[in-house]
């Protein structure tokens, strides 16, 4: 083992130590949960059930008791709250399980801080962590679109139309209509796209790529042409003497504004004609467009950084207050904190 | 027969879509197609996935160089599409309490929405995140005010980073009301409104221009690109 080796060792044996005596003893990174019974009960027959939930109102019109417990279906759902809220709740009564701590969320934060940990360590160099977290991003996004394509796309638009009673009868109770069988088709060219994955017969893929390529041309020519090229060209259509609203005179600034972005968009747009050589008064011109488009990467090259710092922010916020609670923008536990402190003084007091 | 047919289906579907915009009982058909899409979209996904396993599982057998971290990526994959297909852990909808599976499977709580917010959400950020470190450090090799152009894009770029913090409108506020334009957080509108807006007007009207040839030449057979090499 190197010197470099070892340095590094003993600083993440340090961290993780340090970490772990911040979690044991502060609680941080600890993430708690309020429990919701949810309880529905069939007021119906069971050939025409209707099922009511017992906290509404329109429970109140039936005999929930006589209510056999065949008939009843129930679960807990557990919605997130914030560490002072569980302060709170657990210094107005100790014994309360209301709001309890959740090891899932728990372990969620810790797991999505070393992951952004993993992510980062990358600006170091290139290391077994962020390989893990690479490993990780690439099996998780795959799998999620896939699902997110199934549950989103190919039940509600693609089975619910082949076979509407089987999904009415299994995801989409809801679900109104008849079978609309121009569906087989899709059905069948995904099928055929399928057959990429084959060893043989993969030039059948051709086919619905074909259709993908050919509806997508056919919508994006109609559709750019109506939606980009003529309403950009509408839009520039614009006065260059701007009347002031009261009918008196004009306005000068605002006339300035539209002189120069109807100057600033045929500029830009003579650069971009190749046909005819940039020299003379066309170079001139192409010249006064590139200063526009300049100002245009300028400026998109600003957001872009803006938002990619966001971005950051946002993450080194998640790693110092939900994680290490060593800020609290918030006040979700400096308050709860104080509350927990004040409020048994108060009830000793006969204030409470 | 393996490269004409798709010739005339792709011809077909665009040229069929152009003329639906025509006539009015073909106006919905657009919306179809699109839908259509969406499907074949999603069919795609499977094809992906398909392919990620094919690769990844070739690599854990030959136990190429990395192997374990294929593993991870298999692992991952596995997991995240049993619990999400299966809807595992997600409750009833509140209208149908009845129907097990007619819960939404992104429920809050549910083990797939656990892998998305405490797996695929932070890291996809912090990658993206990431680049800010990249992007200012390009920024600095590479820009050099050297010309009108280098000096514009700079300018433009500080304004803007200016303008959208608290330092920026501080750093003008001391102006008088006559020379209010030249504030920064003014500066940065206009800049947003006039010299931002010309610029992309005439990308965008290239783009569309640019979209609407290339759809021509793919409807009309012109190019051919997509249908790959091979015997036809």
């Amino acid at each position: 083992m190197n010197r470099n080796t070892i340095r590094w060792t003993v600083i993440l044996l340090l961290g993780a130590v340090l970490l772990l005596a911040n979690a044991l003893l502060r609680g941080a990174g600890s993430s708690y949960v309020r429990s919701v019974p949810m309880e529905f009960v069939n007021v119906g027959s069971a050939e025409a059930p209707h099922w009511v939930d017992v906290a509404s109102d329109e429970a109140l019109d039936y005999d929930l008791e006589a209510v056999p417990a065949t008939d009843r279906i129930g679960w807990e759902r557990l919605n997130r709250v914030t560490p002072g809220e569980y302060f709170a709740a657990r210094a107005k009564n100790p014994e309360q399980t209301e709001i309890r701590f959740s090891w899932a969320h728990t372990l969620g934060t810790w797991a999505a801080a070393l992951f952004t940990l993993f992510i980062m360590s990358f600006l170091y160099r290139d290391n077994p962590f962020y390989k893990i977290a690479e490993a990780v991003v690439v099996g998780v996004s795959a799998a999620y679109w896939m699902v997110v394509g199934f549950w989103d796309v190919v039940v509600p638009n693609l089975l619910a139309k082949v076979a509407p009673d089987l999904v009415r009868s299994w995801a989409m109770p809801g679900l109104s209509g008849g079978p609309d069988y121009a569906y087989i088709i899709p059905l069948i060219l995904g099928v055929m796209l399928l057959m990429r994955l084959s060893p043989v017969g993969a030039w059948i893929s051709r086919w619905p790529l074909a259709f993908i390529i050919g509806s997508t041309a056919g919508i994006r020519l109609v559709g750019f042409i109506h939606a980009d090229f003529l309403s950009q060209i509408r839009n520039s259509i614009i006065p260059l003497v701007v009347a002031a609203p009261d009918g008196g005179g004009f306005l000068f600034w605002d006339s300035v504004k539209n002189i120069v972005l109807v100057i600033g968009v045929l500029c830009a747009l003579v650069y971009f004609f190749f046909s005819i050589e940039h020299t003379g008064v066309v170079g001139k011109t192409a010249k006064v467009g590139i200063w526009f488009l300049m100002v245009t990467f300028g400026a998109a090259f600003g957001y872009t950084v803006m938002g990619r710092i966001a971005l950051l922010a946002i993450r080194l916020e998640f790693l110092f207050d939900n994680w290490l609670w060593l800020i609290d923008p918030k006040g979700e536990r400096a308050v709860a904190t104080i509350h927990a402190m004040v409020h048994p003084l108060m009830a000793w007091v006969g204030l409470g | 027969m393996k490269r004409t047919i798709p010739l005339l289906i792709t011809g077909l579907a665009g040229i069929v879509l152009v003329l639906s915009y025509f006539f009015p009982f073909s106006e919905g058909w657009g919306e179809e197609a699109a839908i259509w899409f969406d499907v074949l979209a999603s069919v795609a996904f499977v094809l992906g996935g398909g392919n990620l396993l094919k690769i990844h599982l070739q690599k854990v057998s030959d136990r190429r160089a990395g192997w374990g971290y294929s593993v991870i990526t298999l692992l991952a994959f596995a997991i995240t599409l049993v619990v999400g297909l299966s809807k595992w852990g997600v409750h009833p909808s509140e209208q149908f309490p009845a129907y097990a599976w007619s819960g939404s499977y992104r429920e809050i709580g549910s083990p797939f929405w656990w892998l998305y917010e405490y797996a695929f959400k932070p890291l996809t950020a912090t990658m993206f995140a990431m680049l800010a470190f990249y992007v200012a450090s390009a920024a600095f090799r590479a820009f050099r005010a050297k010309n009108t152009e280098a000096i514009l894009l700079l300018g433009t770029a500080f304004i803007i980073l200016l303008g959208r913090t608290a330092a920026g409108p501080a750093l003008t506020s001391w102006l008088p009301d006559s020379l209010a334009g030249l504030k920064i957080e003014n500066l940065t509108v206009t800049i947003m409104k006039v010299a931002n807006t010309a610029g992309n007007r005439a990308i965008m009207i290239g783009i569309a221009l640019g979209i609407a040839s290339t759809s021509l030449k793919v409807l009309l057979g012109v190019d051919r690109s997509h249908l790959g090499g091979g015997e036809g």
